[in-house]
């Protein structure tokens, strides 16, 4: 029996009897796919015995099949970034359905200001504006991005915070509104050739770099500040966190903002490394984006979750969708697999809440 | 008049053709105690819900330390210092006792960072685990969230938060309906530092040993009217229990009855 100094009044604290942080067990998870995906490859008989971790073509001298794990990381890094500000809204006991739709109105504007003038010597033929509107400092694309991001966010914010429509509503009406945005910004056409500074910002591994350092920033937020502990006291129990005298309106409005300031980063990130947007882009990636949260044990009534979960999450998320490809299972079952794997996930989130409700 | 902390006058609530509260006329001085009796419905609850801000009274004037006063809401009544724990707890379950101990006015650094400033956490263990301490409450660890906690350990927590800041009026709502012996002991004991600090108190509760023990006068209600206003010296548990009962009604209080 372990003591701890926390305890008040003379009692003894049994610190094995405290419960393992839920970020421990969604790392086993995916240890334990990980594993899954390694002994099907070998089990498999199409699969010649490829392994999905360890680098088996022994042409370089790593350990683990670097490339594979380059393109898990590479392909949630970008709704990765989404699903951190998802994570803050739905910590809060709200929901965020615009954000998919969000990344493909802001990709859209954003690359407008991010044109560049001549293509190999010849002049744009996707331009939007007119000269004034060519090779401007890469500076320029990333606050107008950030701005329509923070306005999007502040629409929704005011909506949930002051008419009290549910945030699932507000935030469907949101979603529309932004695909047609997307659509009627360039009636329909893509917009395309940025300049070189502008192409350098999602080029390469950098969507990777932009996710952890975002997800630090996030997590300290949510852990160390102000706005983090209010954050989790609105979700917990938003009638206390009034009482307590926290301004919960302007708060939410603030939760809402950031989300999608944060998916319009995304969408500067992602029409960047594409080197084009187009308005049918970010399709299901707010439901991803969720799903990543919801998998990283964000609980959907709010005031539980960590930035942590959401990273793990998302690598469970990447993983899956990797390892689907790798035994070469139909992309059709893929979407529907990745269903399942989400249902299964609220499920077992709600299994362990209650295993630990009852052993106080 | 410098020494009242609260007075009411006339204060009346009506809920519809129901007279739930009917001219109530009540003084509190500072670092008084004084508890609440009467029978179920008696209008104890809504008195306390007038002062609190929680409802809109239909008539009469609530005086506090001073000045009249017309509270919006909870959040108005405690800005203005009243500091009320009701039946139904305002905690937050996922956070943990220190985090709900300092809700919305958590110690900080880096403060011009505005709503992104950055929160002690060292200090604000430190003083929970010396707020709960002094009034002697026991939690096995203050890390651990509210969720998990007896409804006595919450109960004393939001207890302890009113104990903690330094309140102008403190209110509570039958504190130990729900608790056990020890856990009442405590309470009862969190009562008595706000004594010794001078801290004025309304206790409602039907528990006569304990507002025997406990405070300095006694206030009964019967169908919405006040009966009678007893000091604990000139009175004992029978004679409460003639006034809560109807048997007795004091001269001053006559026509109310």
């Amino acid at each position: 029996m372990a003591e701890t100094t926390h305890g008040t009044g003379g009692l003894k604290y049994d610190s094995s009897r405290r419960s393992w942080p839920n970020e421990f067990n969604i790392f086993i998870a995916l240890v334990i796919i990980v594993a899954i995906f390694e002994v099907l490859g070998q089990l498999l008989p199409y699969m010649n015995g490829q392994s999905f971790l360890f680098d088996t073509n022994d042409r370089f001298d790593s350990i683990f099949n670097e490339a594979r794990l380059r393109i898990i990381i590479l392909q949630v890094a970008i709704i990765g970034i989404i699903s951190l500000g998802v994570t803050q809204v739905i910590i809060s006991g709200g929901i965020d359905l615009s954000s998919g739709p969000l990344v493909a109105a802001t990709a859209m504007i954003v690359m407008s200001f991010a044109q560049t003038e001549l293509v190999n010597g010849n002049p744009n033929p996707k331009a939007v504006f007119g000269d004034w509107a060519f090779d401007l400092p890469v500076i320029v694309p990333i606050i107008v991005g950030l701005i329509f991001g923070a306005f999007i966010g502040a629409i929704n914010g005011i909506l949930i915070a002051f008419t009290r429509i549910p945030p699932f509503i507000a935030t469907l009406g949101m979603f529309l509104i932004c695909r047609g945005i997307a659509q009627w910004w360039t009636r329909g056409q893509p917009v395309s050739f940025p300049t070189e500074s502008y192409a350098a910002l999602g080029a390469g591994m950098m969507p990777v770099v932009w996710f952890i350092m975002l997800a630090v920033v996030c997590h300290v937020l949510l852990r160390y500040t102000v706005y983090g502990k209010h954050t989790y006291a609105i979700g917990s129990n938003e009638d206390a966190a009034r009482m307590s005298g926290i301004n919960v309106r302007r708060h939410k409005v603030l939760i809402y903002m950031i989300a999608s300031m944060l998916a319009a980063f995304a969408a500067i990130i992602l029409s960047s490394k594409n080197l084009t947007a187009q308005s049918g882009m970010g399709l299901f990636y707010e439901l991803y984006a969720i799903a990543m949260a919801v998998i990283g044990g964000v609980s959907l009534t709010g005031g539980r979750g960590s930035i942590i979960g959401t990273v793990l999450g998302a690598m469970v998320f990447g993983v899956i969708q990797s390892g689907f490809t790798y035994i070469k299972l139909d992309a059709y079952f893929q979407i529907m697999a990745m269903g399942a794997i989400i249902i299964s996930a609220v499920v077992l989130d709600k299994w362990r809440q209650q295993r630990a409700a009852t052993r106080i | 008049m410098s020494d009242i902390i609260l007075e009411t006058r006339d204060l009346t609530k009506y809920y519809g053709g129901v007279h739930a509260l009917e001219g109530a006329d009540f003084t509190l001085r500072k670092g008084e105690h004084v508890a609440i009796m009467g029978d179920n419905g008696a209008g104890k609850s809504t008195f306390v819900r007038q002062i609190t801000g929680v409802e809109p009274r239909t008539r009469g004037e609530i005086i506090f330390d001073g000045k009249p006063v017309h509270f919006d809401g909870p959040l108005d009544a405690r800005q203005a210092g009243i500091e009320a724990v009701f039946q139904t707890l305002a905690l937050a379950d996922d956070l943990d006792v220190s985090d709900n101990l300092f809700l919305g006015r958590e110690k900080t650094w880096a403060n011009w960072l505005g709503p992104f400033r950055f929160l002690d956490y060292k200090a604000m263990r430190a003083d929970t685990i010396a707020a709960l301490e002094k009034t002697a409450v026991k939690i096995p660890n203050i890390r651990n969230t509210i969720q998990y906690m007896s409804g006595g350990q919450r109960q004393c927590v939001a207890i302890a938060r009113t104990a903690t800041f330094h309140s102008k009026l403190t209110i509570m709502d039958e504190p130990t309906a729900a608790l056990g012996v020890q856990e009442t002991a405590q309470v009862e004991n969190i009562i008595r530092t706000l004594k010794e600090q001078g801290e004025p108190l309304i206790l409602i509760s039907h528990n006569m040993r304990q507002v025997m023990d406990l405070v300095d006068r006694i206030i009964v209600f019967r169908r919405g009217r006040i009966v009678a206003n007893l000091n604990k010296d000139d009175t004992d548990g029978q004679d409460v229990v003639a006034y809560i009962t109807g048997a007795k009604t004091q001269p001053e209080y006559a026509g109310a009855a």
